[in-house]
């Protein structure tokens, strides 16, 4: 059995920083565990930039941003194990972990941080009818085949979601000389970042088709065509707007699924909105000392984002091993009238500093109000020029105003047209 | 060479028959029109062991399911294939269906069915505390069970293998010649010919096709096509026995339980297809009948779990029976034909039978010393702590996770790449490790699958398909 005082579960740019931040405020024996062979997370295979712009003031590309993070690991010396996938967190902070060098692992920790990332929802989640040839495929496996591993997943290419990777990789294969006929997106907006959509899809001139969905897959062994078609507001395909598209490739880009797997098993409370654990504005989940940042906790559309998310759980991870984090006088938050989540789901009026809520909003709002509310009291109105689902927002709470709060209370944002 | 006996078709049914032929003195091959076996109707089915009261006695189906079924238990412990005897009810939710479950377990005494038993509404909550509210009682078979059909397909060729068949794959055949002088069938695909003194065939929906083509039309076989949902491991609290309802003409119904391996499954659709067009794709409209059918059984199934859908094509028989025995045209030519449910429950019997009747015909012994099993595969997620060090000290390649979902090491992959059976796709894979079933179907995995397979058998990662034929992964390298 191995001692650390911080288990660190995944080395993206979440377990990075969540990792160097431990560090820095004070706790030595930490160790961060990646399932991958190298430490970066899935900003290895994004090998485009504009990753670090708010954070950084940079435009990185994700192994350059990932780069900046394994840097401090090493200048830091904190001890990490790749190739090395985490089996089991026990409710007393227990990490079991295989691989190849040490074998099984057993280590106890005093804190865990989970920041296992992501997963992209596959072809069967959708239930897309037809025939289950080759040549469909997630947009993330597409971009490790063409970034990674130097080969083409196709020629001719129709993507299926408008999420960030399926613009980036509209992009992309048309730069390797495929023909990406349609990017196609269910709602009647794209979840992606609108700078994606002009820099990957417009510079390109590759059609971008609204309420519009793949209704069938087609072919025997390979990927022949799909059948594509309007959808109604119910998002039903609507008759007679069919139309067959011939094509190699079908790359999805639908979603993404925080990898809870490990946090449902230790019986942490999950969010049924986020797929990730119910938090803190430390990150710390409903289990004492295990918390969570990053991707794995609610998806989050700039890395930037990740990286100060992660800082917190860093420094919360480490004041719980100090004995110096903050008695709990909760508040809870909830996302009412058109916000459909926010991030930390309660917030401890002794945390001593300002306290960010990051929300996602259900559509797209033109010139509607951001508003919050304490215990039904109005606190705060902001008008938006534009709200988008695929836009993460956020608003301060200040620490003064904390302090005007009684534990128990519930703030409350909301959208008002 | 000259075969004593060729197998045409390595289903489960095909490849049991060559299993249990390979323990006798006589030469055998096994002909597989795909890269691999267990490639039709055998890969997308229920996955049940019927306990046998479905069929009407007398029936071959009948008589080998309940034959099957008994010797299911021993040969999935052998052979080291995943088999759970978790029970089954077929559900009465009417007050008139309640005659109906008297029927099934009458006709189930006629068959020699036991462990039958009529349950009432409480008890069935207690088996399956997630059923329908308004379910009245059940018949609850207790010797049904659950098994994985490709691994027991898999399995029983690969012991067939250790014990001298030869295995010809992406063989399809299109002629078949008799010479009767020699008495020899010369069975051909393109240039290749392969020739025996006996043909049994195992073609599964294209039975009816290659009995003909020795001038046997006896036999007409229709597609009836069954579309499938899986839902995730973290929904198998929702079926602990497979959940029936009241048959019907087309069918046994839409059935809910949970999978050997702890998903749950609900299908199958049931519909005629022709003979001609091998339709595997799946269909709104019949997947949303499947899901308003399965809720009938388990109100809180939910679209929102599934990971997967898929189709299957059964070889139904206008004559409703299964078809077994020595063609009239040709009484060393055995069809095995028409193996639609419970065929999956019955292959260990029909093997049996089958092999008695070449082995009386060849009049040869049994081999001495035959391998019995096959090397069990390694599944790393269900060892103890204590299993898994011991595992990685002995083969570092077993500390690897290569598939995150189901836990599959490298060390497994590698088995099955190097198997009696070698996996050559990562369709291959999959079935023989679950790399690739999980919840993330192969988003993270099938890339290192991908390499993995390009490693070992020295090929190039796009020169790997996923189902062997043009289904090509890659189309080549980036500029």
């Amino acid at each position: 059995m191995l001692n650390y005082d911080i288990v660190v579960v995944g080395g993206g740019p979440a377990g990075m920083a969540a990792a160097v931040k431990a560090k820095e405020c004070g706790v030595d024996s930490i160790l961060v565990l990646e399932r991958a062979e190298t430490l970066g997370g899935i900003l290895e295979q994004c090998i485009h930039t504009g990753f670090g712009l708010h954070y950084f003031g940079e435009e990185l590309s994700g192994p350059e941003y990932a780069d900046r993070f394994i840097q401090q690991i090493t200048e830091k010396n904190i001890e990490y194990k790749t190739d090395t996938m985490v089996l089991e967190v026990t409710a007393d902070n227990k990490v079991y972990a295989v691989n190849s060098t040490d074998g099984l692992l057993e280590i106890q920790a005093k804190a865990v941080i989970l920041a296992m990332g992501c997963r992209e929802r596959p072809r069967g989640a959708l239930n897309t009818p037809g025939t289950r040839c080759a040549g469909v495929m997630t947009a993330g496996t597409a971009q490790k085949y063409v970034n990674i591993d130097g080969y083409m997943p196709g020629k001719k290419v129709v993507i299926l979601g408008s999420g960030d990777i399926g613009l980036i990789m509209a992009r992309r294969m048309t730069l390797e000389g495929a023909e990406v006929k349609l990017v196609c997106e269910l709602m009647p907006y794209s979840s992606g970042l609108t700078r994606n959509i002009v820099q990957c899809l417009d510079d390109y001139g590759i059609p971008l088709e609204l309420s519009c969905t793949v209704i069938r897959i087609h072919g025997n062994e390979r990927l022949e065509g799909v059948t594509v078609a309007k959808v109604d507001e119910n998002r039903r395909p609507i008759k007679g707007t069919e139309r067959f598209i011939e094509c190699d490739t079908l790359l999805l880009s639908v979603g993404l699924i925080p990898e809870n797997e490990l946090t449902r098993e230790a019986g942490i409370e999950l969010d049924p909105v986020t797929s990730g654990a119910v938090v803190d504005e430390s990150r710390q989940t409903t289990q004492p000392g295990v918390f969570a940042c990053g991707n794995v906790l609610h998806v989050h559309d700039l890395v930037d984002y990740v990286t100060l998310e992660s800082y917190s759980a860093g420094e919360g991870a480490a004041k719980y091993v100090l004995g110096t984090a903050p008695e709990k006088r909760y508040i809870t938050t909830k996302g009412v009238g058109g916000v459909r989540y926010i991030v930390p789901q309660k917030v401890n009026l002794n945390a001593g500093e300002d306290v960010k809520l990051y929300f996602r909003v259900g559509r797209v709002y033109k010139g509607a109000s951001v508003v919050v509310k304490y215990n039904g009291y109005e606190i705060m109105r902001r008008k938006k020029p534009r709200l988008a689902p695929g836009e993460m927002e956020n608003v301060i709470l200040k620490e003064s105003e904390l302090a005007k709060f009684a534990e128990g209370g519930l703030v409350e944002i909301s959208v008002e047209e | 060479m000259i075969y004593d006996v060729a197998v045409i078709g390595a289903g489960v049914i095909g490849s049991m028959i060559s299993m249990e032929l390979s323990h006798y003195n006589l030469s055998s091959v096994l002909i597989e029109r795909f890269n691999d076996v267990a490639m039709g109707t055998t890969k997308a089915n229920s996955a049940i062991v019927h306990a046998g009261f479905d069929a009407m006695p007398g029936t071959l189906k009948a008589k080998f399911n309940v034959e099957g079924t008994k010797l299911m238990p021993g040969i999935c412990k052998t052979l080291h294939v995943p088999f759970k005897q978790c029970g089954s009810v077929v559900v009465a939710f009417y007050e008139e269906q309640l005659k109906t479950l008297q029927t099934l377990y009458d006709r189930g005494i006629k068959n020699g069915v036991p462990d039958m038993e009529i349950i009432g509404r409480d008890k069935l909550r207690e088996l399956e505390p997630h059923i329908n509210e308004i379910a009245k009682g059940a018949l609850y078979a207790k010797t049904a069970g659950v098994v994985c059909p490709y691994q027991l397909a898999i399995a029983s060729a690969e012991n067939a293998v250790l014990n001298g068949t030869k295995v010809e794959l992406n063989y399809q055949v299109e002629k078949i010649d008799y010479d009767e002088n020699s008495k020899i069938f010369s069975i051909c695909s393109g240039d290749r010919k392969i020739e025996a003194k006996y043909v049994i065939n195992c073609a599964g929906i294209h039975s009816g096709k290659v009995a003909s083509l020795i001038g046997d039309n006896s036999i007409e076989i229709i597609f009836r096509k069954g579309e499938y949902m899986l839902l995730d491991k973290n929904q198998g609290h929702l079926a602990n026995t497979v959940i029936f309802q009241c048959p019907s003409e087309m069918g046994k119904g839409i059935l809910v339980t949970k999978t050997v391996d702890g998903n749950v499954i609900t299908g199958p659709s049931s519909i005629d297809i022709g003979s001609v067009d091998e339709d595997l794709s799946t269909n709104s409209d019949v997947l949303d009948s499947v899901v308003e059918a399965a809720r009938l059984s388990v109100p809180e199934i939910n679209t929102r779990n599934v990971i997967t859908s898929f189709a299957g094509l059964r070889a139904h028989s206008p004559t409703n029976d299964f078809i077994i025995g020595e063609s009239d045209v040709n009484p060393s030519f055995i069809n095995v034909a028409g193996i639609e449910s419970p065929g999956l429950s019955a292959a260990p019997a029909i093997g049996v039978y089958v092999k008695d009747l070449i082995v009386k015909k060849l009049g040869v012994s049994m081999k001495e010393g035959y391998e019995l099993s096959r090397k069990a595969p390694v599944r790393f997620n269900e060892l103890t702590n204590e299993q898994k060090k011991e595992l990685i000290e002995k083969d570092k390649r077993y500390g690897r996770i290569i598939c995150r979902c189901e836990t599959v090491t490298e060390g497994e992959i590698l088995d099955a790449i190097h198997s009696p059976i070698p996996a050559t796709d990562v369709d291959g894979v999959k079935r023989r490790t679950r790399a690739g079933m999980g919840r993330c179907q192969g988003g993270f995995c099938g890339s290192k699958v991908v390499e993995l397979l390009a490693r070992e058998h020295g090929l190039k990662l796009d020169d790997i398909t996923k189902f062997g034929g043009n289904s090509k992964l890659l189309v080549g390298k980036t500029k």
